[in-house]
């Protein structure tokens, strides 16, 4: 399987603009719950760093595993569906056809962005922590920078997403950036 | 040997890919295949084409070959043009 037909299968199979969505919404899954995890610990009593990271990290991890199996499980089946209603309107088999294929392939390449994309968001969210773990952040707070570096997120996918839309991309940016201070005023509350 | 210079074949296939797609695939697999694509039926999920193919050599093995990757059904031949040695 080379690059071209892969490429082939995602466009016939219309799987780029599922890519995208799932990229962005579970990346923005990824990116409030490393927020939400790390304002816990930020309004709460202190504890090491190294808890913080590990924690980030297997909430993330939990969420790229389900990101995968989800989506992988739910594609297949649709895709499935779909080669099965088209075989039908053809009355005849497209088991060698890049349709068959994209059932398993497309269905895959979608499974691992939405696996991946909370994963890479946390790990840019944690960067911070890290830093501070090394003491390379000079004097700044760690969790106040990884908060910092989740709202920069959240409003950038938010942007993406006003983009894509083509929508005032300022306007989409700073609906994304109010669920999220909103979410962090909950947690304040809470706490 | 004969040389298979030229064919019509009456094609049906999903609406993706393209016509565009569907000829550019066809044309793909050998550098001086030209390709001509007419739809003469447009139905909810599939098309039907009249698909003529010139070249000095066709392989008709790599042409069905190329119409079922691309989801496509070969109903009939309708045209063949054939030279000798």
């Amino acid at each position: 399987m080379n690059i071209k037909s892969i490429k082939t299968m995602l466009n016939l199979s219309g799987s780029w603009g599922i890519m995208r969505r799932y990229f962005v919404v579970n990346g923005f899954d990824g990116a409030l719950t490393s927020l939400g995890l790390i304002m816990g610990f930020f309004v709460s009593a202190r504890v090491d760093l190294t808890v913080v990271i590990t924690t980030c990290l297997a909430a993330s991890l939990a969420l790229g595993m389900s990101g995968v199996s989800s989506a992988y499980i739910s594609e297949a089946a649709e895709r499935r569906r779909q080669l099965g209603q088209l075989e039908d309107a053809m009355l005849s088999s497209l088991e060698q056809s890049y349709h068959a294929k994209s059932v398993i392939w497309s269905a895959g390449l979608v499974a691992l962005v939405n696996g991946v994309a909370p994963l890479f968001i946390a790990l840019i969210i944690i960067f911070p922590l890290w830093l501070g773990q090394q003491n390379l952040l000079y004097g700044l707070d760690p969790l106040a920078t990884a908060i910092a570096v989740a709202l920069m997120i959240i409003f950038m996918l938010g942007v993406f997403l006003g983009r894509v839309g083509g929508t005032f991309w300022l306007w989409s940016g700073l609906q994304s950036l109010t669920v999220a201070l909103l979410t962090l005023g909950l947690i304040y509350l809470i706490n | 040997m004969p040389s298979l210079k030229r064919l019509v074949l009456d094609v049906l296939k999903p609406h993706l890919p393209n016509a565009l797609d569907f000829s550019l695939a066809i044309a793909a697999i050998a550098e001086d295949y030209r390709v001509d694509v007419v739809v003469l039926e447009v139905d909810e999920k599939t098309e039907t084409l009249k698909v003529s193919i010139e070249g000095e050599q066709l392989d008709f093995e790599r042409i069905t070959d190329m119409i079922k990757e691309n989801g496509a059904s070969l109903h009939s031949i309708d045209e063949v043009s054939v030279t000798g040695n």
